[in-house]
């Protein structure tokens, strides 16, 4: 039941989200806004409760609401088949690099020294 | 065999089918991967999709057929965003100490991805329309088609990039990470998820939640990080350009 009621409060924020990103022409897509107006609503103990039960679920599963855009692309790798080997290219070290240069600025910038724990 | 061939025919265009072949699929790729003790090549969303588009190529079935039913799950990605700030609110405290670094990190991090995206394949040979759909393959794929669409590029070649940045990201990430030296201490997890959800957003940020709570909950911050400053910069810096 908990579930059920935490479904229906992310709905609603994500329905507040979409009418503020519309009416004030935000190019921040509605449930983004969604999640910082979340972001307060936690404070609140009758939000809090019942989203932590669903938000528990819906993350664990992250990948699975994923597929049906996955297949799609799929399904539609002609288009990418035009520019071939090139684009793979491009995607992997891009990818790569984006990984790269956001964890190594993170580790640079930690916090030291740390109380080192034991290594896992 | 004609009634087989009749109850196949009904079956196959009805939502029924997408919604079922999409959930069971998805768990028994799931519980390989459980078995795999997560694998990165055993990553469910590679191998649900290579089996669920194999299996629509087979058997004929039009995509839009299938998305019939499996909408019902795509629909869940909206409030699944607004699910993240969930993980965040319970690091609130943490988050507000390191905001300014984690901030630096989202946008040098996202500008390399997207810089170097656009810069290879200029150096490549690729067109302009594929060099500028190519600009937003960090960022979530709903919001990387509409950032392609407002600067001249090919929403449907967006969605494709950022699905394959994801699955890179996802199947390569922690063996980059290791060859890294990034440790894996509490602080190690932060940088290893926030980059996984900088770089490779939620396709990235679901391998995160899967393999360390910590590197989850950043992950989600940075996908949802990537998605603001994406969507404000790269419009922006695509105007400079024009």
């Amino acid at each position: 039941m908990d579930g059920l009621k935490g479904l229906a409060w992310l709905l609603v924020f994500q329905c507040a989200g979409e009418a503020i990103s519309r009416t004030a022409g935000l190019p921040v897509p509605g449930p983004v806004v969604g999640m910082l107006l979340m972001f307060g609503g936690l404070f609140l103990e009758r939000v809090r409760v019942p989203v932590a039960a669903c938000a528990d679920i819906l993350l664990a599963n992250l990948s699975l609401l994923f597929i049906p855009v996955g297949v799609g692309v799929m399904t539609h790798l002609a288009l990418l088949h035009r520019y071939g080997l090139r684009l793979l290219v491009v995607i992997v070290l891009s990818t790569w690099i984006g990984l790269g240069v956001t964890a190594l600025v993170l580790h640079a910038l930690r916090d030291r020294p740390e109380p080192e724990a034991a290594d896992v | 065999m004609s009634d087989f061939v009749a109850l196949w025919v009904y079956l196959s265009s009805s939502p029924l089918f997408g919604l079922t072949a999409t959930l069971v699929v998805y768990l028994v790729a799931q519980a390989a991967y459980n078995r795999s003790g997560h694998a990165p090549w055993a990553n469910p969303v590679l191998w649900s999709v290579v089996v669920l588009a194999g299996a629509l190529l087979v058997t004929g079935v039009d995509y839009p057929v299938y998305f019939s039913g499996a909408q019902f799950i795509h629909f869940l990605l909206g409030p699944a965003v607004v699910a993240l700030a969930w993980p965040l609110w319970q690091r609130r405290a943490a988050v507000r100490a390191r905001w300014g670094r984690l901030l630096v990190a989202g946008l040098v991090g996202g500008t390399a991805a997207s810089v170097s995206a656009v810069a290879i394949g200029w150096a490549l040979g690729l067109q302009p329309d594929v060099l500028l759909s190519l600009a937003p393959k960090s960022v979530t794929a709903p919001v990387a088609m509409g950032i392609a669409q407002s600067i001249g590029g090919v929403p449907a070649l967006s969605a494709a990039f950022a699905l394959l940045t994801g699955l890179v990201g996802a199947l390569s990430g922690k063996y980059l990470f290791d060859l890294l030296q990034i440790p894996k201490d509490t602080q190690g997890w932060t940088a290893r998820g926030f980059a996984l959800g900088t770089a490779a957003h939620g396709i990235g940020a679901a391998r995160a939640m899967q393999v360390h709570s910590e590197a989850g909950a950043y992950a989600g911050l940075a996908l949802g990080l990537q998605v603001l400053l994406g969507s404000l910069l790269i419009p922006l810096v695509a105007r400079l350009f024009a």
